[in-house]
């Protein structure tokens, strides 16, 4: 018979949502429940206890969230005799860049880097080639818009807009700020963007909703190069992940680690209100 | 988990006994997050982290004693334990971690 470990590994390998619930305290310390898209597996010592770390589990998986949960010996919601590890093994994060660039071929391997399962689209088949990117996942001919109308968005997708031309970028940022994407970034100048608000406002976008554009895009590092390019994108993703600024850690007094974070990365990234 | 995951199959295709401690909470500032994973064989070898280097020492012990006796136990490090100069974190954080055997 396959071990609980066993199962959980072909999860991962699979890139499928598994959770994984510890006793970690008292006298069932180490008891486990496995909770997977095709059911459970395991004992954490009553049935009353399996059921709620169960659902438990099943909540903070769509989460992404890794916690530690409390539960009365029967699984009682108010109960603290049980304490229990739950992580979440949530599957990749998506990162979709738009425009297959050289700037793409860079960001495509910084996303990777990060964990991000990372697809390049760009409507022009000449250009969207596996050979000229061949960091991504994957590379689709499409056009932007209608590709991010069809894709799977959740908190945790980022939005990665290269193509920095109006006639792309005004379509496709329409369908992006009616998805819940956690960011939002569009390359270019702040007269191409400019003009770009004032298309999406024409468009009948109100503020609230362009304030979650992150452009131009990227932290102020005088990145000048598709390498520092990314970095710079990829920084701003992180610092908006974890609610921060962006400056120099030296700069500043606040923990450099942030408080009390009990979110497996790579974690949700918060609303973007600027 | 996924960055030890190809050295505990390893392992356990070696038929080694094998202890996982697991970061399973944070307090203030801490290197790493709830699930990083530090896993130790029982001839010593070592795969993952639980920290920035900080108590990978004490928590290799932990695991060596868990392998040997099958003992699972949650332990704590940080600023305001007692053995802070010892093991402490010098980032000024607390971690709590569990070791157990890999028996499952």
């Amino acid at each position: 018979m396959r071990s609980l470990f066993e199962r959980l590994a072909a999860n991962l390998r699979g890139d499928r949502p598994a959770a994984l619930a510890t006793c970690i305290d008292g006298t069932g310390a180490g008891a486990k429940l496995l909770v997977d898209d095709d059911g459970t597996d395991g004992d954490l010592g009553s049935p009353g206890l399996n059921h709620a770390v169960q659902a438990e589990a099943r909540a903070l998986l769509d989460l992404g969230e890794t916690a530690i949960r409390t539960f009365g010996a029967d699984g009682e919601p108010v109960g603290v005799e049980v304490k229990v590890f739950i992580e979440s093994f949530a599957p990749k994060p998506n990162m979709y860049v738009f425009g297959a660039i050289d700037f793409s071929r860079a960001m495509a391997k910084i996303g990777k880097y990060l964990g991000y399962r990372v697809t390049v689209v760009d409507a022009r088949p000449i250009f969207a080639t596996k050979r000229r990117i061949p960091d991504a996942d994957e590379v689709v001919v499409a056009w932007p818009d209608e590709f991010l109308r069809e894709a799977p968005v959740n908190a945790r997708t980022v939005l990665v807009v290269l193509t920095h031309d109006v006639k792309f970028d005004v379509p496709l940022l329409q369908v992006a700020l009616q998805t819940e994407a956690g960011y939002i970034g569009a390359m270019g100048s702040r007269r191409t963007h400019a003009n770009r608000i004032a298309a999406l406002r024409e468009a009948g976008i109100g503020d609230g909703d362009l304030a979650r554009i992150s452009a131009p895009i990227g932290l102020d590092i005088g990145a000048r190069t598709p390498e520092e390019t990314a970095i710079s994108i990829a920084a701003e993703i992180v610092a908006l992940r974890s609610g921060r600024a962006g400056g120099r850690l030296r700069e500043g007094t606040a923990p450099v680690h942030g408080s009390e974070r009990s979110i497996a990365q790579p974690a949700p990234l918060q609303e973007v209100t600027l | 988990m996924m960055d030890v995951l190809d050295t505990i199959e390893r392992w356990r295709g070696e038929r080694q006994r094998i202890a996982l401690a697991t970061v399973v909470g944070v307090e203030r500032s801490a290197p790493r997050d709830p699930g990083a994973v530090l896993a130790v064989n029982e001839r010593g070898e070592v795969a993952g982290s639980v920290s920035g280097g900080c108590v990978e020492g004490a928590v290799y012990e932990e695991a060596q004693d868990a392998i040997a006796t099958g003992r699972p136990r949650l332990v704590t490090y940080g600023i305001s334990d007692a053995e802070a100069a010892e093991h402490g974190l010098t980032c000024g954080g607390t971690i709590h971690v569990f070791v157990e055997r890999l028996d499952w």
